[in-house]
Formats: structure tokens, sequence, C-alpha cells
């Protein structure tokens, strides 16, 4: 299904591709590593403490107050730069990897644009929205919180097992003995419970689009009165999804307090172990009851182990599909600066010996060689399948030829500059797409800087000012989201008014009136042809009128031209254009 | 630990979901999406108090062994330190003052501190379950209701609310209504717990009590006052966020019309402005994280310092134990962690408030349809009147005035208009999928406001202009919602008639395949075909087709048109169209302009008679014969 590139990266790859596409992530990181260092030392300073009062402290018959004000104060003095360490550690941690974060949505963004339209094609819209978004901040939870745990668990469980070892070796190995096991159990519970959350996950996704169904679908169900089935497939979506959620918190709740357990047994091991040595004078009591509370910096670590580990693999999995997007190469690509910029003005259009196949296909264009002149309106007629659809993305460069060229002015289009491109060609597609904003908004786009005059003008000369008056606020009317709010033939005049005000010298035309009123189409053709404006106007045809009117009519099937001419010199001879204008005049005509 | 309960968010939401059946609809009501400003908050903080008060009172039963699950949690952490305690006082330091141990005492110390931690373990296994059901429930019954409640509402409410936002009522502010409930119960636990360790810490000695009366207080505030700091500006961050999203849904949805515009640039700078502004609002958060965290961690451990300081004074004059000061400051680290989870329920109200009055919102809308209880229970074609009907989309700019006019039995009509003249809402109207301002639509002299429900759907069927399919099968798309299972023979018999049968009967599993967004891909003729069949297999008494053939190819669409013509009629017909040849077929023709009827009468009466109307059909003819004559023209010039 999908284009895009899936590398096969190692995990360490992943990471450290991604860590490069942001230069932030590792500005002043070695600081913060070391702040980070500094703040979990701070982490040991409780059993130290303890086991400094109860050894020394406590040694004689009375307290040694003086030592233990001395003790407690170091130690406070300990916590206090802990605490200030932690914090400088954790705004250093937050600007760098948000700066990194927001870089790569950007560049992310960017190259989803300049993917074709045959990559983007490939790949459901939902999907490639997480990949700036979601995606990201999987990334995102795992260097501010998971990375940044590992650290900070792996050092407090160094530091914490070499004091264990300093304060009595057999002692340490009961505790190690006791938390090995974990380390094989823990990364068996965290396979349990990502499944489970995939589970989740994809439970959710049903879930949502069942209740879409009911929004999005409201009218055909009310049409059809099938409220009653609807519900009951929200039910079930609804059920399957609490059932899911259920399932994942059980497991959480049976593995989790799983450290908890051990680390009690490891206590109760180092009690019975413990007073043994004592009583054979290997250990002092101090540094026993200190053991007791270097245990606990044991569990928080692995309990928290888990969760990290998840999050490092979402992190990678993340990474990976973002740069899945952005390895993809941008197989249309910008010639950019090197590219050749094209002056205004009539515009010749030629296809040399043009071949087209999609990716895996067979060709579905073959040797296309056509010179389309300045000012001249082109038909383009075929049956569904036959190429013109085609023939319109690789004149506007929406792809590239497989073979032959496409030139305009005598150069060929790869080597011309989008910039330039887009201003001298438009392609008008018969889904008008609207942005959510009003009716201005939208028009404004192609040129943004077009002043309401401007606006208003382009809509006298289409003859669509009689449409404006009749809404609420006229070019202020809210589209809504992707121009739900108007009408199809309503949006594709508005699509049409954005396509003019952007003034091309050739514009194409993708069925782009279809479910407009005759007369307002016909009104429209006129003006988009602009003829005199020296515009050249390419048009994907489905009704007979507009291959009437044009000056030459290109005959497409089974991926070739067949046939051109004026529509008087090709209807009078047999052929494939007779027969569709014999089917066309009886649809049109016959009662 | 500090996430574990918080899980992992599956629903992120969903934002720009096609809506493809939409037809006209007027100004979109925009809800504010920043809901509370600083100096509302304590009445959010109330408004949330009240949430949960609801959830308690939805689920007491399950809410009741949470509860206590939690406070076993809760005694139990107090009780390992002061099995630690024990074990210290009575094992360990013995041991070590006389260089002998008792062998019975250490057993039991290590059976006391093993069995505490295993009933510990039960009581958070049963807490997190527990809350986890209660949390789950809650969240269902509202998608439930929710969902309910958008069937149940009319197309009108539909209309004047956007999509996003009725599917992020339902998945996201349902998930936020209902995430305090995860760590509530946990929270009341810690309540016990701290009571308990007050009582502990009070017996051991008063003096080392006002240690903890010091330092606890101070970790709750500080807390109270972290969550209050952060969560305006979590929520600001989540805003960003869903901004960040809808930009890139909106963006790729339209990538085709920003590439042939050449927008690239500027849709990059668009997304970055709103990408760079999360960027600041997480940073926001952070620093408040940042600085908060470090204190949360440090103030216990301050405490545990006080303990040893004050507390060796205290064994100087005799009045605590060595065992008893180890248990004090075990305790201190363990309730460090926990207390915390009082402010995850306080940072959790203000998302859940509001996320629940956006739920409340959708569940109290009121403009339900009122149905009567009249049958319309005739046979054969219908026949349709439609008085005086008046209905705006805003007021004051009403999109249909007062349009009559009555088709008779098994009659066709064609409803002919400009772009934006009405016809789509008459339609809608005709179908009572939207009550008129003024006015009525009477099927066989029965208003449509006084039928029973149900009855309107069963005697007529709408075929919107934008085509609809459900991700379902071809034959579950064709049956729904028919009372009776419908024989695979209607079905095949339907499609036939739709000139749908070639091409289903070519697809891998015939009616069995799924179609919809997740299944097979079907072009934009196909699916009107198959829109056209659900009719069809109905055999309405009224059908009314809007625009419903426009992606069908001309040949096609003559042969759908006749094939509804022959034989008896089943149906009396109504047709939004603009073709020659499918107005040719209707008996009578009612021409709209500006949402008032122009004139009706036969097509050929029309064509002479009516300006607008002969301007509108013969515009393609017209164009032609000018420029016939214009070509004429040349050629004598020349």
């Amino acid at each position: 299904m999908t284009s895009l590139r899936v590398e096969e990266r190692s995990a360490i790859a992943t990471l450290r591709t991604g860590l490069a596409l942001s230069p932030e992530f590792r500005a002043g990181l070695p600081v913060t590593l070391l702040l980070a260092a500094l703040a979990t030392v701070g982490k040991v300073i409780v059993p130290i403490a303890v086991q400094q009062v109860v050894d020394r402290g406590l040694k004689g018959s009375a307290p040694d107050l003086p030592f233990i004000r001395t003790a407690v104060l170091w130690c406070a003095a300990a916590v206090v730069l802990t605490a200030v360490c932690g914090y400088l550690m954790n705004v250093r941690l937050y600007r760098s990897t948000e700066s990194g974060l927001a870089t790569l949505r950007g560049k992310g963004f960017r190259h989803v644009h300049d993917l074709s339209v045959l990559t983007q094609n490939t790949e459901r819209r939902g999907a490639l929205v997480s990949r700036v978004t979601g995606d990201v901040d999987q990334i995102s939870t795992f260097m501010q919180w998971g990375g940044l745990m590992v650290i900070v668990s792996v050092g407090q469980l160094l530091i914490a097992g070499v004091l264990m070892a300093v304060y009595s070796w057999q002692l340490a190995l009961v505790v190690w003995g006791c938390f090995l096991p974990l380390v094989i159990v823990l990364p068996r519970f965290q396979r349990w419970v990502a499944r489970a959350y995939t589970d989740v996950r994809e439970r959710a996704g049903d879930m949502l689009a069942a209740i879409s169904e009911s929004v999005v679908g409201s009218a055909v169900i009310r049409a059809y009165g099938s409220e009653e089935r609807t519900a009951r497939r929200i039910d079930a979506a609804v059920h399957a999804h609490q059932r899911s959620q259920t399932r994942a918190q059980k497991i959480i709740a049976f593995t989790f307090p799983t450290t908890e357990l051990v680390g009690a047994v490891a206590i109760a091991g180092v009690v019975l172990l413990g007073v043994r040595l004592g009583v054979a004078g290997e250990i002092s009591a101090g540094r026993l009851i200190a053991f007791l509370f270097l245990i606990t910096l044991f569990i928080s670590p692995l309990q928290t182990a888990t969760e990290v580990l998840n999050d490092a693999q979402n992190a990678v999995a993340g990474w990976r599909r973002v740069l899945g997007v952005l390895d993809t190469p941008a197989d249309v690509a910008d010639p950019g600066p090197a590219g050749q910029v094209l002056p205004r003005g009539p515009i010749t259009v030629s296809f040399r010996d043009v071949g087209f196949a999609y990716p895996g296909g067979p060709p579905v264009l073959h040797g296309v060689s056509v010179d389309i002149a300045p000012r001249t309106r082109i038909a383009v007629v075929g049956e569904t399948g036959s190429g013109k659809t085609t023939f319109a993305k690789l004149l506007t460069r929406l792809m590239d030829p497989t073979a032959g060229q496409v030139l305009i002015d005598g150069v060929d289009l790869r080597q011309v500059r989008f910039s330039s491109l887009r201003e001298r060609v438009v392609m008008v597609p018969q889904d008008g797409f609207l942005f959510d904003g009003s009716l201005a908004d939208n028009i404004r786009y192609g040129r943004p800087a077009a002043s309401d005059e401007d606006i208003a003008l382009a809509m006298t000369e289409l003859g669509l000012t009689d449409w404006l008056d009749g809404l609420p606020a006229g070019l202020n009317t809210p589209v809504g989201q992707r121009g739900e709010s108007l009408s199809a033939g309503e949006r594709q005049l508005v699509a049409l008014a954005r396509a003019y005000l952007a003034d091309p010298d050739l514009l194409l035309l993708d069925e782009a009136t279809s479910a407009v009123d005759p007369a307002t189409e016909v009104r429209l053709a006129r003006a988009l042809d602009g003829v005199t404006r020296g515009r050249t106007a390419v048009s994907i045809a489905h009704r007979l009128s507009t291959a009437e009117a044009a000056d030459e009519v290109l005959v497409f099937e089974h991926g070739r031209i067949v046939q051109r001419g004026p529509h008087a010199e090709l209807v009078a001879r047999d052929g494939v254009y007779a027969d569709l204008y014999a089917s066309w005049t009886s649809a049109a005509r016959t009662s | 630990m500090t996430r574990a309960w918080a899980g992992i968010n599956p629903l992120r939401p969903m934002i720009g979901m096609k809506a493809e059946s939409r037809v006209p609809r007027p100004l979109p009501e925009r809800i504010p999406r920043v809901p509370s400003e600083p100096d509302q908050r304590p009445s959010v903080m109330r408004q949330g108090l009240g949430v949960l008060a609801y959830a308690i009172r939805t689920e007491p039963g399950v809410f009741t062994g949470a509860v206590l699950a939690s406070a076993v949690y809760g005694v139990m952490t107090v009780g390992s330190s002061w099995a630690l305690g024990w074990a210290t006082e009575h094992a360990v330091l013995p041991a070590f003052r006389t260089g002998r141990a008792t062998q019975g005492t250490l057993a039991v110390a290590a059976l006391l501190i093993v069995g505490v931690a295993l009933v510990k373990a039960l009581g958070v296994i049963g807490r997190r379950v527990l809350a986890g059901i209660m949390q789950y429930r809650m969240q269902a019954r509202s998608r439930r209701e929710v969902s309910r409640q958008y069937l149940r509402l009319p197309l009108a409410w539909h209309h004047r609310h956007p999509t996003g936002q009725l599917l992020s009522n339902a998945s996201s502010d349902a998930e936020a209504a209902w995430a305090p409930l995860a760590p509530l119960p946990m929270a009341i636990g810690v309540v016990v717990m701290l009571v308990v360790a007050a009582g502990a810490i009070l017996l051991v000695d008063p003096v080392l009590a006002l240690v903890g009366f010091l330092v606890f207080p101070a970790i709750a505030a500080l807390n109270f006052v972290y969550q209050r700091r952060l969560s305006p500006r979590m929520m600001r961050a989540q805003q960003l966020r869903a901004e960040v999203s809808e930009i890139a849904h909106e963006s790729f949805d339209g990538a085709l019309v920003v590439k042939t515009l050449g927008r690239e640039d500027a849709e990059a700078a668009r997304f970055q402005t709103r990408a760079d502004a999360l960027r600041d609002a997480n940073i926001t958060v952070g620093r408040i994280r940042g600085l908060f965290d470090p204190l949360l961690e440090a103030l216990p451990t301050l405490g545990v310092l006080a303990v040893l300081l004050v507390g060796s004074l205290r064994l100087a004059g005799g009045d605590v134990t060595p065992g008893e000061l180890i248990q004090v400051a075990y305790l201190f680290t363990l309730l460090a962690w926990p207390i915390r989870a009082l402010g995850w329920v306080l940072a959790e109200l203000p998302r859940s408030a509001a996320g629940w009055s956006r739920v409340r919102a959708v569940l109290t809308a009121s403009g339900s349809m009122e149905y009567g209880t009249a049958r319309l229970a005739g046979t054969g074609p219908a026949t349709l009147e439609v008085r005086d009907l008046t209905y705006a989309h805003v007021p004051d700019t009403p999109v249909l005035a007062g349009v009559t006019f009555t088709v008779r039995p098994g009659r066709t009509l064609a409803l002919v208009g400009p772009t934006g003249a009405g016809k789509s809402t008459l339609t809608q109207l005709m179908v009572r999928l939207i009550d008129p301002d003024r006015g009525q639509v009477l099927l066989d002299g029965t208003d449509l406001r006084e039928a029973a429900q149900g009855e309107v759907s069963a005697a007529a069927s709408l075929v919107p202009q934008q085509t609809f399919l459900f991700d379902d099968t071809v034959r579950g798309n064709l049956a729904l919602g028919t009372r009776d299972p419908v024989p695979d023979e209607r079905i095949w018999a339907a499609l036939r008639l739709a000139q749908a049968e070639g091409f289903v009967s070519a697809l891998p599993r015939g009616l069995d395949t799924r179609i919809g967004e997740r299944g097979a891909t079907l072009s934009g003729g196909q699916r009107q075909r198959l829109a056209l069949a659900r009719a069809l297999v109905r055999t309405p008494r009224m059908l009314i087709l809007d625009d419903a053939t426009s992606s069908v190819d001309a040949q096609v669409e003559s042969r759908i048109l006749r094939g509804l013509r022959e034989g008896s009629p089943e149906s009396t017909v109504v047709v939004v169209a603009y073709r020659m040849a499918t107005i040719a077929l209707a008996d009578e023709v009612v021409y709209l302009e500006h949402g008032r009827v122009v004139d009706r009468g036969t097509h050929d009466e029309l064509l002479t008679r009516c300006r607008g109307y002969r301007d509108l059909v013969t515009a393609y003819e017209r164009e032609e014969a000018e420029r016939a004559s214009l070509d004429a023209g040349e050629e004598v010039v020349a």
C-alpha cells in the first residue's frame, strides 16, 4: 500500500539519525548530562545520612549531637544542591528537546507537501498527519521523561549498587540475587503491556470510525431510518474498546506490584542474613539499616523500567515513521534556484513522445506527442480510464513522465522552478477543496496580495455576483471545514474563482464545473477561456458543449491520442469521437 | 510511577474527518476552546468535584471497592514502616547489642515484612483494577449517550456543529471528563495513609510528629500550588497540539490545491507558526515541572534529615528508641511519592470539568424531532404536497420562501434551478430531515410532522447529491435499516435497476464485499449507483433524487432513468437535475430561483414562457448556436 520509505534501521541507527536531524537536541548536552549526574547523586543522601547517624552519632551511650548536627547540615546542603541541579537540568532539557521536535515537525510537514501526489495518495490522510503530530509526541515523551529516567535510573542503580558492595558484599549479593530475575521478567511484562495497548489503540480506532458514521452519515441515517442499526454498531465498538482497556489495566495492575514484592523479599533476606553477619561482627548496625533504605532505591527505577522500555520503543517507532517520510525522495522535485524562471505571457506546451506508468503498473499513456499553441482552447475527451487525467497531471507536473518530455516554452518542466511553473500553469480539480475560513480567504488563496476590490472585480467578471449576493454574509461567509457549509456546486464556483484570481497563463480544468448549473457553467467557461488575455485553456470535458467550443479536441483512447482537430472536423469523420458525440447527443436530447 | 496510572492515551482527537453527506449548511457555531481563565478556577474546581460526585453516584459499588482496596494499600504502606521499625527494634538492634541472634524473632520479622508487602500488593491490584473498571465504564457510558444523542438530534442541529467538534465530544472530551477517576481512589487511600501515619508518629513521639505535621502539609501545599500553576498551561499546550494537528489535517487534505497553486512554502510557514507556539507552550510547562519536581523530591528528604536531627535529640533525652527513629525516617521516604496522587486528581479536575461541560452540552441539547402518531399506511405511489414552505439556515436570509406545488401519484417532477437556489434544502424537507420554519409537506394528505417515527423513512427515500457509504458490506449498505431482512433477489433487482449489477458481481466477494473507507475502492459513479440501489431496494412510495447521477456517465444515466419509467410506476419521483435528458423524462417541472418557485408546468411550457428556465436548460445549445453563427459569420467575411 504505502510507498513511503521504510528503512530497516536498527534502533540505535534510528536514534542516531533522528538526533542528527534536529541539532537542537545535542546543544549543551554535556552540561545537561553533568547536571543529571549531580541530581542523581542526591538520591543516596538519605541512606548515607542514616548510616552515619546510626553508626557514628548513636554509637556511644549518648548521641554525639554535634556530629549529627554537622552531618545533617552537610546532607541538607547536598539536597539543596541536588534540587538546583535538577531544576537547571530540566529547563535545559525541555528547551533543547522541544526546539528539536518543533524543527522535526516542520521538516516532516514540508516534506509531505514535497512528495508527489502519487506518493501522497498511497497514504491515508490521518496516517500522514500523525507523522508530524502523534509520532513526534511519542519521541518527546521519551526525550523528556523516559530518556532521562534511563540516565537517572541507571545512575541510581549504579550508585546504590556500588554503595551496597562497599557496605557489605554478602548482603549486596542477596539483593542482586533477588532483583536479577526481574531483569528477565520485566521485559516480558512490558511486551504484554505493549501488546495490550496496541489492542486498545486499534479498538479506539474502530470505535471512532463507528461514532463518526453517526456524525458524517447523519443525513443518510435519518433518510433511511437506520438509527437503531447504527446505535448497535456503536455500542458494539464502544464495548470492545472498554473491554480492551480493562484488560490492559488488569495486566498492568498485576505486573506492577511485582517489583515491590521482590523488594520486600530482599529486605527480609537482608534482615535475616544481616543480623547473622552483624553477630559475626562483619557489618555495623548503621550499615545494615542503610541497606534497607538502599533497597528502596532499587525499587523505583525497576518499576519505571517497564514504562521506559515502552516509551523507548514508541520513540524509536515514532522516529522511524517520521524518518520514513523524510527518507522518501520527493520524486517530483523542485529544481530550486538552479531551475529556470520563465517570463509570463502566452504559453506554448509540447508533449514529446510522453509515456507514463504508475509504479508497478502497466503503462497508461503511450507515446503522446502534441503541441498546444498559445491562446487556444483545448478540450480533452475520452472514456473513463483513457488517460485524460494522467495527461492533465503530467501537464501540471503533479507527476513526471516515465518516458519522453513535457515542455513549456521549449523548456523541460523538470527544469522549471516550481514558483514559476505554478504561477503560469494552474489546474482546477473536480473536487473543489476549500480551507476553513471565509469565502474571501479561499478565493485569495492563490494570490494572497489580492484586495477585496480585486476579488469583487473577479466575481463580477465571472458573473457570480448574483450568487454572491444571495449568501448570508457575502464574501465574509464562512465556508466551514473543507467547505462543508457550501453545496458541491458552490464549492466548485469558489475553486474556479480562486484559480481565476491567480491569473495563470494556462488554466487546466479537470471537470471543474460538473456540479454547476448549465447557465453558470457557460458563463464561467467564457470568462475562464480568457483568450483575450492571451491565456491558454485546457478542459477535460464531460459535456459536449465544452468540446464544441474548443479550438481543438484531443481524443484519448487506451492511453493514446487517437484523434485531434476541431469539433466540426472530427464529428464528420468516423471514429471514436463520432461515437462519443452520438452517445452524448442521445443522452442530452432524446426523451 | 508518575505516569503509571495515566497509562497511554490511545485517543487522539480526530479532526476534519471526511464529511461526505454534508449539504449546504449555515454558519457553524464555534465553541471557544480555551475553557477557563485563571480567575474562574475555583468554580472550575468545584465543577470538577461535581463531576466526580456524579461518577460516584453512578458506580457506587465499584467506587467503594476501589476506595477500600486503596485504604488497605494506605494502611499497609504505614504498616511496612512499622514492620521495619519492629524488626530493627526487636531483631536487629538486640542482636547487635547482645551479639546473639534469636531465630524466632528474626523469622517473625521476615514474615512480617513480606506479609505486609503482600497485603499491600493486593490492595494496589484491587485499587488499580477497580479504578480502571470505573473509569472505563463511565467513559463508555458517556460515549454511548453522546452517540445516541447524535442519532436522535435533528439534522439542523448537526448542520450547526462542525464534524470535528462532534467527534472530539465523543472521544477526547468523554475521556477527559472521567480522567480523574483513575487517581481518585489512590488519592483517598493516601488520605487514609496520612491519617494512619500521623497516628503512628504521634504514638512514637509528639515532637517527631510535629516534624511530620510541618513537612507533609508543606508537600501537599506545594503540590496544590504546582498543579494550579501547571494545569492551565497544560491545557494551553493541549489546545495547541490539537491546532497543529488540525492544520496538518486540512493542509494534507487540500494537498492538491496547495500544489497546483504553489503554496507549499506558505503552508509550511502556517504550520511552523503553530508548531513553534506549541514548542513555547511545552517549554513553559517544562519550566514549571522542572521547578516543582525537584522541590517535591527535596522536601521529604529534608524531612528525613529533620527527623534524624530532632530524633537524636529525643533519643538523648530517652524519649524514643533507635528503632522508632528508623521507623519514622522510613515512613517519610515511603510517603513522599504517594502524596503526589492528591496533586494528580487536582491536575485533572479542570480538564475534566471542561470535557464534561462539552459532553453535557450535547446530552442536554434540545430540539429532538417530535413525532406524531399517524401511519403512512397506503401502498403504491404517494401524493406529495408542498405548501407555502419557508426555511432559513440563518435568520432573515431564507433559502426557501413560500414554495408550493403538488405531485400526483406515480408522476415524475423535475426540480430545476441555478446553483444555490435551494433545491437540496427542499429535498431534505420532503423527507423530513429538517422541519420548515413555515408551511407543510404532506404525503397522502398527512403532514410529515404528524407521522409516527420511522414512517417517513419507510415511505420515502432520498438519494443525496453526495454519496455516503457505510464501512460495511454491499449488502449491509443496501439493506440498511430495513424492517425485515431483504432477500438477495430483491437486492440484485435493485442493483440491476441502478445499473450496478455488473460491477458488484465482479467484486471479489459479491454482495459480501466490504466497501466504505476501509473497503474496496469504487469510483464516484459506482458509489452513486450503489446509493441509488439502496433507495430502490425498499421500493419507496416516493423517490427523491438530488442530482444523484452526476458522476454516472450519460449513457448509463439514461439507461437508469428509462428503467425507472418502464412498467407500472411504483414510486412518485422528484428529481433534481440539470441534464436535459433527465428533465425531459419528467411529467412536470418546477423552476426555482433564489428559493422561490418562478414557474411550473411541462418542460415545453416552461421553455416557451419562462425566460430564466430557458436560459438555464438551453445554455449549451445557445452557446453552440452562437458559435455556429459566429463561425458562419467568419466564413462570410472570409
